[in-house]
């Protein structure tokens, strides 16, 4: 049994939950840059050896695929959120 | 029935639905001029989202840009759309939190200072004017095309059906309006995308037609296409012409931009809760990419029919190129409007449409007697073009119409409503006159707007020379002002309000002055616009980015030197990082 006061277990509980969230964030992040800036800008000549049906990969990276990495992205970090919400319980309502 | 009679009652049949919409959805409160009362849907602001950041520019002008930039063009899709990862992450959920009207109160709150929720309201009202500008001008181009009116009526139409529903409804007016132009919008834009498709290719995914085979059997578009347009002299379609560092920073500053504008931002204020404001930002850009995925494909399939309408037979024989005389209908129509031009510099009756700055390909072209390029076609054109030349049927020709004007006006709107809600609420309420009443505040907000309307029609109506320009200015200053005091606002417990303001003066005055030393906005500019004379090699389109590093910078090292951020505002952080205990949006 820890002797701290309700306030301050309140507290650590605010920062593991932060740091949960920025976790979260980073991932996200690099997988965005990743697929956006690598894919589709860094790495384009190299990908564009590779050809998929019509589709030069880079190329489809940078003018399609990567928007549906974005799409992805936003809906699992939403998802992941909430579990992540409700784990610390700072879930709303 | 003729095409303009068609399109008066397509464009009629819309305004009328927006005005009913207007009628029905009044603001009674602050709250609901502002923020719609905090109780819109997550997917319905998602969809009013789309319509509210799918502007003229979106619709009108970025699928002709790709199909003459081609894989150059790659930076408006992914900056465009990129920047909601970041609202989605870092921003929409933790000011949702916060839970108040207008971004300079958020900053204002948080740098617990009056100077920079003034400086974030400069900010903010020279982004959205110049912005605004660019809207009022795709009316005009629209109404005289399409409806062959003066640009003048045009605009007095646009702007009275604004000032119906942004001034009498507010955020909510707005809200459910911009969800009926979406609908207009995306079908206006799609429906012509899927036909040209099926033509082409016989696809009739819009996404998937230009990575298959044409129909006629001569292969894949896109390399048929690169085939087409190097033959003539162009860069290949899917080549770039940019540096990488010049492509890499115009992407970012347009994605760091996007989720900085406030029009952008604001909508995320009118959910109900903070986990719907992490789910509505990835409902946004599902109807934004629903356009942003076709446009590419738009881009290409009208860059591949504008080339094989000129270049009719094998380059350089003597009847390899169209007659003028037998040029199609669209291509005289738009004549007229002189936004494609026609010069027989050869003097055979025939178009020759070529890269003619391209020397080894000009010295061929000369072998051929041509006398260089013959046509030059805007940019703007293609979109609006697109179902003429594919010769599609006249109700989707009057419904490209009805869209362009939709998603002109619901991104006017969504920009107006900032403005006014700046003036009202954090000029007059917040700063010269705090003791007004609501209803004074709800009235000011109107007249506010109401004034803004009428600048925003006459910017449009005598466009300074630079609209086309400015583009840079919105989103290079959206990124280095106000992108990095908020999320430092939400992320940095230590940044204090010197440092804010500093870094913040620093971001503007710099990616200010350097759009201006090479674009001359109001003055000749100082040096050539060439990569060789730019820093690091990057163009001012994307020197936001480098704008945004300087305030970062400069915000961390004033906030070290300087005393830290009083106790309510350390408390205020770890308030807004909590979801727990939001309330809709407040005044106080």
């Amino acid at each position: 049994m820890s002797d701290n006061t309700p306030s301050e277990r309140m507290d650590a509980n605010a920062v593991d939950y932060w740091r949960a969230s920025i976790r979260l964030i980073f991932i996200c992040l690099a997988i965005w840059f990743v697929c956006s800036y690598g894919f589709g800008i860094l790495f384009v000549d190299a990908l564009n050896t590779i050809q998929i049906g019509g589709f030069k990969l880079g190329f489809w990276f940078a003018q399609n695929g990567s928007i549906y990495v974005f799409l992805a992205l936003i809906f699992f970090y939403a998802a992941r959120m909430n579990v992540i919400d409700r784990e610390h319980d700072v879930h709303e309502d | 029935m003729d095409l303009k009679t068609l399109t008066y009652i397509v464009v009629g049949l819309t305004f009328a639905l927006y005005i009913g919409i207007a009628l029905w959805t009044r603001a009674a409160s602050t709250g609901e001029f502002y923020v719609a009362g905090g109780g819109v849907h997550p997917i319905v602001n998602g969809m009013a989202t789309g319509a509210d950041w799918m502007s003229a520019a979106s619709f009108i002008s970025m699928a002709g840009l790709i199909a003459f930039l081609g894989y150059g063009g790659s930076v408006y899709l992914m900056g465009w759309t990129g920047g909601y990862v970041l609202l989605a992450m870092l921003l929409a959920p933790y000011l949702r939190k916060y839970g108040k009207f207008t971004v300079p109160e958020f900053i204002g709150d948080r740098y617990y200072s009056k100077t920079a929720r003034l400086v974030a309201v400069v900010c903010l009202i020279f982004i959205s004017f110049t912005y605004v500008a660019g809207q009022m001008r795709g009316v005009g181009i629209v109404f005289s095309r399409f409806m062959e009116v003066e640009i003048l009526t045009g605009l007095i139409v646009g702007m009275g059906i604004v000032f119906v529903y942004a001034v009498l409804g507010g955020m909510k007016g707005i809200t459910y309006t911009q969800v009926a132009q979406y609908i207009v919008l995306i079908l206006a834009y799609t429906v012509p995308a899927v036909f040209i498709a099926v033509q082409l290719t016989g696809n009739p995914l819009p996404q998937l037609a230009f990575g298959s085979k044409l129909s006629d059997g001569s292969g894949y578009m896109l390399d048929r296409l690169n085939q087409v347009v190097t033959d003539l002299g162009f860069a290949a379609y899917t080549a770039g012409n940019k540096s990488t560092i010049d492509v890499f920073a115009i992407t970012f500053a347009l994605m760091v931009g996007t989720a900085g504008l406030p029009h952008v931002i604001v909508r995320f204020f009118t959910v109900p809760k903070v986990r719907d404001a992490r789910s509505s930002a990835g409902w946004a850009l599902v109807f934004i990419a629903l356009l942003y995925t076709v446009a590419p494909a738009v881009g290409a399939m009208a860059r591949y029919n504008l080339t094989t309408t000129v270049q009719t037979g094998v380059v350089g024989a003597p009847d390899g190129n169209l007659s003028y005389e037998q040029r199609p209908e669209w291509m005289k129509r738009w004549e007229t409007t002189g936004l494609l031009k026609f010069k027989d510099l050869n003097g055979d009756g025939r178009i020759q449409y070529y890269q003619d700055k391209n020397k080894a390909f000009a010295e061929k072209a000369a072998s051929f007697g041509w006398k260089g390029n013959e046509l030059t076609v805007d940019n703007d054109i293609m979109v609006l073009a697109n179902p003429e030349i594919a010769k599609l049927p006249n109700w989707v020709i009057a419904l490209v119409a009805a869209g362009g004007i939709a998603a002109a006006l619901s991104t006017a709107a969504g920009l107006l409503l900032v403005i006014s809600s700046s003036i009202s609420h954090d000029l007059l309420k917040g700063t010269l006159m705090p003791d007004m009443s609501e209803k004074a505040e709800l009235m000011s907000g109107r007249i506010a707007a109401a004034f803004a309307i009428a600048i925003a029609g006459y910017l449009g109506y005598n466009p300074p020379g630079f609209v086309a320009q400015v583009v840079a200015f919105a989103f290079g200053l959206a990124a280095s002002s106000l992108f990095p005091v908020i999320i430092m606002g939400i992320f940095s417990k230590t940044v204090n309000r010197e440092g804010a303001i500093a870094g913040m003066l620093t971001g503007l005055i710099f990616t200010f002055g350097y759009i201006l030393y090479f674009k001359g906005i109001f003055i000749t500019p100082m040096a050539d616009n060439i990569p060789a004379n730019w820093l690091f090699g990057i163009s001012p389109e994307g020197i936001g980015t480098v704008g945004m590093v300087l305030n970062f910078v400069v915000a961390f090292a004033v906030s070290k030197v300087t005393a830290p951020p009083p106790k309510e505002v350390q408390e205020l952080i770890e308030h807004i990082r909590l979801p727990y205990g939001a309330g809709t949006a407040q005044s106080h």
